[in-house]
């Protein structure tokens, strides 16, 4: 590898290309002239690999563009903003992604060396911001280190439990010419996770598993994030046990949504029959998951009786919130191909007596239905909304992105994915505005795939400006507003713990959602009555364009089942009985 | 979390870049602990490695969890709890001025060699005892000076190093 002199600028794309980045999603200010220079300096020059650079309108549209990008295709996803406001806007996103262990780089123009510490124009210490928002930042002094910290940056965005990385490039740094490194000669001063995990622990863990009677399969993002193979690996293991499987919302789509042994998502709006598995279970099996407050309720009365392995490629992940008794750190697929290997070599096999048993036990809780809902005939609800638009686009490879809320459980709840990465949810931060731009940064991935963002009507006119973005750029992503003019997981959480005071919860004043998407140049669709519904969703999908899908639905609907806050997994409120739900005070402190 | 608290000592290894630094102690107050002390110097100059010593309050549960967290940071390669109970060796310096006459002034003088004080520093009025020991000597130190005029101390706050053979 010959060293080659390069401006700042120029470095920062050739490391983009050295890194396989074909498109970033950005937006220009006077920090980061210089690389929008390279540029356009690029796409009119015929040598270059073409960098495609989608323009947003908030660089909060560009960190989560970036992230559906990443969700859904296991790239690494690329932005590109402006000191000061453009960096902080962008914040959101690499929260969000942090949270999520979603891999992004963030290239941030900053004002000239010489001006940093003298409150410059758009200045920021946008290192000290985003510093516990990314998993790490580098802040550039020397020209001669860009090209070393941008191939770490990538290393370490991509590399162990995946996360958001930031470099901050003065705009001087950008103009000085200096020598740029290959990445092959980068190597990472300290920074080196472990992916195998010992076989003995993990022949502790296969012991547990030959004889559970009532075991259970926990599953998250981290068996996504893992790969293909560790997606194809977790079926294979769960096949070949017969055990029942649940997943967190952010694992949904690991294991087929329709398959019999998917006992469906678990947590505060999961189904009865997957929290009373977990709650009654005699081996836990967590695989790529991280005991979120979501999941485990109270904590005291979480799964009381069983013994719990965690597969996790993040130590501080071990122990955190809930003992486990084999702890195996290492990356999910090489942890499943080595647990499948010794399963086989030393023939270990299921309880299929006690197996079969515990199946009875849950089909009797399956027999509760917890997600049925009664649609009637005079408003749509929410729920067949939903379950509708599953049953109209699950015969093609359908992309969903979501807002955050209760349409949001609802999708989780009623569609079904057959597939990894099709399904990309905000979980761990919990974005409203997090879905549209997301879905812009699928179709990017997957131009000829149909890219549907569920949303309220309140998230979504969190990031609405985006669709100036999705028209200039021909991305026909479908926005399918769950529209009950009120922000609905506020408004339920005010019904139960606030008694019923909607203390600003209504959004009055909505736009005319079809003029909305007129005005963009977008199609707008009202539907509100439920036999409209199907030919309106068809209407949807054939349309070759952005389309905003304004369902009104039901106004009093909430999600069931639901653990309040506070409780245990065996206090799930079903919705249907007058049952009544006591929160203590306690609970009431809770998120 | 108000079970045995008691105090820690977390000796951390970091690459020494730019906010490193930031980054140790921004982590341990975003996620709710405490620092009763921190050192920091680089302790290889080659490999531009420093060693971060804290004292932490937290019982020895949250104290792992401290560590597996500092573990996650990037440029940490290491960190381990090597508290005095667990076979560390705790050692500070300290710096104390003394203002008095008289009496007061050869009782604290004589007070000092009992600990191996050096003075450093005198005027009629004064003296500056530098003390090296653990924590608890120079807390006895103080508390001792107290009546004798003590005016202003400074201390490095704990550095630590395993017993024996045992390297981090």
């Amino acid at each position: 590898m010959v060293n080659i002199q390069l401006s700042g600028a120029e470095m920062v794309l050739k490391a983009f290309e050295d890194h396989g980045v074909d498109t970033i999603f950005g937006y220009p200010g006077g920090a980061v002239l210089p690389i929008y220079d390279e540029l356009a300096k690029r796409s009119a020059s015929k040598d270059n690999k073409p960098m495609r650079h989608f323009l947003v309108r908030h660089e909060q549209g560009a960190s989560h563009a970036a992230e559906g990008y990443a969700r859904s295709s296991g790239k690494v996803g690329v932005l590109l903003v402006t000191s000061g406001p453009g960096v902080t806007n962008a914040v959101t996103g690499l929260t969000d992604a942090l949270m999520d262990s979603i891999p992004l780089v963030c290239i941030s123009g900053q004002v000239p060396s010489h001006l940093i510490g003298t409150d410059a124009f758009q200045e920021c210490d946008t290192v000290g911001i985003t510093r516990p928002c990314t998993k790490h930042n580098w802040l550039v002094k020397d020209i001669n280190d860009l090209s070393r910290i941008l191939h770490e940056a990538f290393y370490v965005a991509s590399n162990g439990r995946p996360g958001p990385v930031l470099v901050d490039i003065p705009k001087d740094i950008q103009f000085q010419t200096g020598t740029y490194i290959g990445p092959e000669t980068v190597k990472h001063k300290s920074y080196r996770p472990k992916l195998k995990a010992s076989i003995d622990t993990i022949d502790e863990a296969l012991q547990l598993i030959s004889s559970a009677e009532k075991p259970v399969f926990y599953t998250g993002g981290g068996v996504i994030n893992s790969g293909n193979a560790a997606v194809q690996l977790l079926r294979e293991f769960v096949r070949l046990t017969g055990f029942p499987i649940t997943s967190t919302l952010q694992g949904l789509g690991a294991f087929p949504g329709d398959d019999n042994q998917f006992i469906g998502m678990l947590g505060m709006h999961g189904t009865y029959e997957a929290n009373m598995t977990m709650n009654q279970c005699d081996l836990m099996i967590n695989i790529g998951a991280r005991f979120d407050d979501r999941i485990t309720g109270k904590v005291e009365e979480f799964s009381p009786n069983s013994k719990k392995i965690h597969i996790d490629i993040d130590p501080s992940s071990i122990n955190k919130t809930v003992n486990v008794d084999v702890p195996i750190i290492g990356d999910v697929a090489h942890v499943l191909e080595d647990a499948i290997k010794l399963w086989k070599t030393k023939v270990y096999k299921t309880n299929k007596a006690e197996i079969k048993n515990w199946w009875s036990t849950i089909d009797q809780w399956r027999k509760k239905d917890s997600l049925k809902f009664d649609q009637g005939k005079k408003t749509i609800k929410p729920q067949y909304a939903i379950q509708r638009l599953y049953e109209l686009t699950k015969d093609q490879d359908t992309f969903v992105t979501t807002e955050v809320g209760q349409h949001q459980m609802w999708a989780a709840q009623h569609y079904k994915f057959s597939k990894p990465n099709r399904w990309i949810t905000s979980g761990g931060l919990g974005t409203m505005g997090f879905g549209f731009p997301a879905a812009l940064g699928v179709q990017v991935a997957y131009p000829e795939k149909l890219v549907i963002d569920i949303a309220g009507e309140a998230s979504i006119l969190m990031c609405i400006q985006e669709m100036s973005t999705a028209i200039q750029h021909k991305l026909p992503v479908k926005i399918f507003i769950i529209n009950n003019q009120y922000m609905g997981m506020v408004r339920q959480w005010q019904e139960l713990l606030h008694d019923k005071r909607y203390s600003h919860s209504y959004t009055d004043s909505l736009p005319d959602f079809v003029k909305l998407a007129e005005a963009y140049g977008a199609k707008g669709i009202r539907v509100e009555d439920p036999k409209d519904l199907d030919k309106s969703i068809k209407e949807m999908i054939d349309y070759d364009g952005p389309v905003i899908f304004d369902c009104v639905v039901d106004q009093n609907e909430n999600v069931f089942p639901m653990i309040p806050s506070g409780k245990s997994h065996s206090d799930m409120l079903l919705g249907d009985e007058t049952e009544k739900s006591e929160i203590s005070d306690e609970g009431k402190v809770l998120v | 979390m108000e079970d045995n608290l008691t105090k820690n000592t977390v000796s951390v290894l970091v690459d020494n870049e730019p906010g490193v630094l930031a980054r140790v102690i921004g982590l341990i107050s975003g996620r709710g602990y405490n620092i009763d002390s921190l050192t920091v110097a680089e302790v290889d100059a080659e490999k531009h490695i420093s060693r971060i010593t804290i004292v932490t309050p937290g019982s020895e549960e949250t104290v792992n969890k401290l560590i597996s967290q500092l573990e996650k940071l990037v440029p940490v390669s290491r960190a381990a709890n090597v508290t005095f109970e667990k076979k560390g060796i705790e050692r500070e310096m300290a710096l104390v001025k003394i203002l008095s006459t008289g009496e007061k002034r050869v009782e604290s003088m004589r007070l000092s060699e009992v600990f191996r004080a050096k003075i450093i520093d005198t005027t009629h009025d004064s003296f500056v005892f530098e003390l090296n020991g653990s924590p608890h000597k120079i807390d006895a130190f103080i508390n001792l000076m107290k009546p004798l005029g003590l005016s202003e101390v400074s201390r490095t706050g704990v550095v630590a190093i395993a017993r024996g053979t045992e390297k981090m």
